[in-house]
Formats: C-alpha cells, sequence, structure tokens
C-alpha cells in the first residue's frame, strides 16, 4: 500500500478561464451502510475549465458525482453548485438547478422505448416548455450535427452501436444548453478510436457551448486529451490534484501506476 | 392539497432518518427488514397517490400503456377466456344432467364466471405478462441508470413511469375481465354445443335469466382492486430493483408472485365485504 504523501497541492484555476467557481465541494462524506466511500473531500470546478477526477474503481468517483447533482444525499459537507447549497434546495429548487446541469451517465442511459428524436425532446419538452415543436426539431437537427448522427434520428437505441449512443447520449445532455456537464466515465467500454472521439467531442462541446465540465474516469487518454486539471481520489479522500503535465512527472507509484 | 403533500413529505423525511439509524445500526434483522420494506411499500403507494393528483400528468405516456396492457394483453386473454367457458361447461355438463338440471348450465357457468372464475383468472393471467413486464421493464430501467436520467432530466420518474402505468391497469384490467368474461361465454356455448344443440340467443338469454347486476358489481369493484395491485406491485419491484442484472430477474419474478398472492388476497377480502351488502 502506498503510503506517499500528496506532493502537488493548490493548483486551482490553472489553464481555466476564471477563478470563480461554478462547484464548490467542501469537505463531502458519503457512506454506504458501514462502508465509508467518502471519508472528507472538498475540490472546486471553475467556470470554463475542464477537470477530470481520476481514481481506482471502487474510490467514490461516481459516488462524488451522483452527489453533485444529488442523485445521491450525502451524509457530511457542503456542495455548491452555481452559487445554491444543493441540499438545503427544495424538490422545485432542485429541478431549476438541474436544468442548469447536464450528466452523461456512464451507461448512456438512453430510453430503450423511445427512438433517437424522442430521447432528445424529453428533457427539451420538461426544461424549455415554451419552445414550439419547430424549434425542438431545430434544436434535435443541431444537436444531431454536432455529434455527427444526423442520420440516426428515428432510429431506436437498439439499433445503434456503443459508441453511437453515447454520442446520442451526449446529444441528449447538451440540447437544454447546460452551464455545467458531468460527465461519468464518457469513454467506459469503447475502443481506443471511439473513445478519442469522445473525447474530442467533450473538447469541441466545451468550445462551443462554453461549459465547465467535471469528467470521472479512469482512462488517461482520456484526461490527457481532455483535462485542464487533475484531481485524483484514492480511499475516499483527494490523494493530488495538479496539471496533467504535474501528474505524468510525479514519482508516486500510485500515480505512476496510472501514468505509465 | 398542500397540507397533505406537506405530510407525506414529512413521512418520506421522517422514514430516511429511521432508515439511516438502521443502516448505521448494522444490518438489519428479519423483522426489521420485513417492516422496512413494509414501510418502503406505503411510502411508494403514498407517492404514487400524490403524484396522480398533481399537475402535469403524462398523458401521451398513459395513453401508450393503455395500448401496451390492454391492446396487446388481448390474444392472450381472449385464448383464456375461451378456454376457461369450454372447460366449465364440459365438466359441469355431465353431473348437472345426472340431476335432470341441464338447462341450469348457461346460468351456472355465467354466474361462476362473472363472479369469480373470469376476474381471478383473467387477474392472474395480467399478473403473469403485465406484472412481471413492468417489474422486468422498471428493473432494467434502474439498472442502466434510465430512472436516474429522467430525475436529472427535471422529469418526475414516479409520475412518468409509475402513475401511468398503475393507472393504466387499473383501467384496462378490469375491461380486459369483462371482455374474458365475453368470451368465456362464447366458449361455454360452444362446449354446450359439443353433445348438444342450443342456439346462441338460447343460450344467452338462459344464462342472463340466472344473472342479477348484483352479480356483476362485486365482480367489477374487485377486478378496479386486482388492476391496481398489479400495477402498484409490478411497478414497486421494478422500481425499486437493485442495481445488477439479477435485480431484474429478480424484481420480475417477485412480481409476478407477489401480485398473484395479492389478487387471491384482495378476492378474498373484496367478496367478504361486498358479501356483507349483497347479501
Amino acid at each position: 500500500m502506498n503510503t506517499a504523501q500528496p506532493e502537488i497541492r493548490n493548483t486551482a484555476s490553472i489553464g481555466t478561464t476564471s477563478d470563480k467557481p461554478v462547484i464548490e465541494i467542501i469537505s463531502l462524506k458519503k457512506s454506504f451502510g458501514v462502508q465509508e466511500v467518502l471519508k472528507d473531500v472538498s475540490l472546486q470546478l471553475f467556470d470554463g475549465e475542464n477537470l477530470v477526477v481520476l481514481g481506482r474503481s471502487g474510490s467514490g468517483k461516481s459516488v462524488l458525482i451522483k452527489c453533485i447533482i444529488r442523485l445521491l444525499d450525502p451524509d457530511g459537507g457542503t456542495i455548491t453548485v452555481l452559487g445554491e447549497e444543493v441540499s438545503r434546495l427544495n424538490s422545485a429548487g432542485l429541478g431549476e438547478l438541474r436544468k442548469k446541469i447536464g450528466f452523461l451517465f456512464q451507461s448512456g442511459a438512453l430510453y430503450d422505448s423511445m427512438t433517437v428524436r424522442q430521447n432528445l425532446e424529453f428533457p427539451l419538452r420538461r426544461m424549455r416548455k415554451n419552445l414550439t415543436q419547430k424549434e425542438m426539431d431545430g434544436k434535435v437537427r443541431e444537436v444531431l450535427d454536432h455529434v455527427g448522427l444526423s442520420d440516426t434520428v428515428d432510429k431506436m437505441p437498439s439499433q445503434l452501436s456503443g459508441g453511437m449512443r453515447k454520442r446520442i447520449s451526449l446529444a441528449r445532455t447538451i440540447i437544454v444548453d447546460p452551464k455545467i456537464l458531468l460527465y461519468d466515465e464518457p469513454t467506459t467500454g469503447l475502443d481506443p478510436a471511439t473513445s478519442d472521439e469522445i473525447s474530442s467531442l467533450i473538447n469541441d462541446v466545451q468550445k462551443k457551448y462554453k461549459t465547465s465540465s467535471l469528467i470521472i474516469t479512469h482512462d488517461i487518454q482520456c484526461a490527457r486529451s481532455t483535462a485542464n486539471r487533475v484531481i485524483m481520489l484514492r480511499d475516499g479522500k483527494v490523494y493530488l490534484e495538479g496539471t496533467v503535465e504535474q501528474f505524468e512527472r510525479s514519482t508516486d507509484s500510485l500515480i505512476k501506476s496510472f501514468f505509465k | 392539497m398542500e397540507k397533505p403533500a406537506a405530510g407525506i413529505r414529512q413521512m418520506l423525511d421522517l422514514w430516511s432518518a429511521a432508515r439511516q439509524t438502521i443502516k448505521l445500526s448494522g444490518k438489519p434483522g428479519r423483522i426489521s427488514s420485513f417492516l422496512m420494506q413494509m414501510a418502503n411499500a406505503v411510502l411508494f403507494i403514498g407517492s404514487t397517490i400524490k403524484e396522480t393528483f398533481s399537475r402535469d400528468f403524462e398523458f401521451k405516456e398513459f395513453s401508450r400503456q393503455c395500448f401496451q396492457i390492454g391492446y396487446k394483453t388481448l390474444p392472450l386473454v381472449s385464448i383464456t377466456g375461451i378456454i376457461m367457458g369450454l372447460v366449465l361447461t364440459i365438466q359441469s355438463r355431465p353431473v348437472l344432467v345426472k340431476f335432470g338440471a341441464a338447462t341450469m348450465l348457461p346460468g351456472m357457468v355465467a354466474a361462476s364466471l362473472i363472479r369469480e372464475m373470469g376476474p381471478v383468472i383473467t387477474a392472474l393471467i395480467c399478473a403473469g405478462k403485465i406484472g412481471s413486464g413492468m417489474g422486468a421493464e422498471l428493473g432494467s430501467m434502474r439498472v442502466t441508470e434510465q430512472i436516474d436520467a429522467m430525475e436529472v432530466s427535471s422529469a418526475n420518474p414516479m409520475r412518468f413511469l409509475v402513475v401511468t402505468r398503475v393507472l393504466a391497469a387499473t383501467l384496462m384490467i378490469p375491461l380486459l375481465i369483462l371482455y374474458a368474461d365475453a368470451l368465456g361465454m362464447l366458449g361455454s356455448w360452444a362446449g354446450a354445443n359439443i353433445k348438444g344443440d342450443v342456439t346462441l340467443v338460447l343460450f344467452f338469454s338462459q344464462a342472463f335469466a340466472h344473472v342479477r347486476f348484483i352479480d356483476f358489481l362485486p365482480a367489477v369493484i374487485k377486478s378496479f382492486f386486482f388492476g391496481g395491485v398489479i400495477g402498484f406491485v409490478g411497478c414497486y419491484k421494478g422500481y425499486t430493483a437493485g442495481r445488477g442484472t439479477e435485480s431484474v430477474g429478480i424484481a420480475a419474478n417477485s412480481a409476478v408472485v407477489l401480485s398473484s398472492l395479492l389478487v387471491i388476497i384482495v378476492d378474498l377480502i373484496v367478496v367478504q365485504i361486498t358479501d356483507l351488502f349483497v347479501s
């Protein structure tokens, strides 16, 4: 077991466009029964940056991201998103906040019983209730063009490959113009070429929609291509924080096992 | 509507706190685990009822579910209904003939089908098809994070998935039962014609001469309960499924077992209650 102490600190806002945090997490704790998954996690996501959270399987990365959007309720600590403390929001407030956050699920989570068009219209109908059908069609076309899958609009999710499902899922996430994007292992289960495509799509989305992104992954290639800043979780705590270059130069054995 | 909603919210908060306490105190025992499941089920029913009366009813999804539950179950219910009437007639006829009461056959079959056999057997068939379908569908949606995706899309999964399915089952299963009863009578007429000769009009007029409106009422009332039970159990088992793929199978299986059992129990209760008023 590696007991080396983190060697890189105070790297907040490296490579970012702003010093204003859009997400601020302080001393987050979450347990499942007697198992403490998150013990004391504090981090900030700044406006316009891509923050990659690395960690081994079971290190609490997905739990962290689900606490941010309150799919899970934390046991302790505070999460502030766009100036609002998430745990204090009522269901209406939470609904409003969720309109500003996009979440790309690890499995894509496309609705099996709906076509691609219906999948894309689903959040639009609920979050942008004043849109006409024509405007909705325009938005669907725009996001499908962006992910390069315009010809799949009337297909069912079961007719799409894994990579295509991830792209459609990303299109569904960005269709409501979120300010923050949360990616839960966006390249898991994809071949290297498709993973690279998804990584460049993440960068394109950030440039085009001016979003801030929190990317949970253990895919180093994805981290290299997308990260402005990297945080590594270990044993439910932030183990290390820095840029990709700083991680690459690290002599810490755990970091080296990831970046070899 | 504000006060009951706030009450339900308070109950949910209290229950979350209690669950947290049980979780922190280690693995719950059998009794506390059973009580937790019962309390969760009651809260699930409470949330469903609350969401049923909220604004933004998902009418399109409700219509789709009515089609799925009603129309797509028709072939199965048709075959069941015909065979039910046919077998009942073939089995009963020799006994009735022995006692010289062959003319009572249509009335006896009608009363049996309408009061008991039609509702219960059709409900059990629906528990198998619809209950397992709901359990498996919602279970797989839970496993593949589709329910979470709905939640982050500002959609209310309880309203979209559960309310629509429970209401559709509550509405469509009584219609399926009436349809099965009608086909059962046709099957019975066919059965009566195997060894005899009776016209359709005569058979039905003899049948309805022995059936009163009061025979229909308890059957119709209990068929709504059957529909509700099948919808609730299927949705509850699927919606609360665990995270692994194994949970989908467990959800589907337990939805069938529990809803079938509850159909029988509800039948007993409703028969006892309606008997008080009818007799």
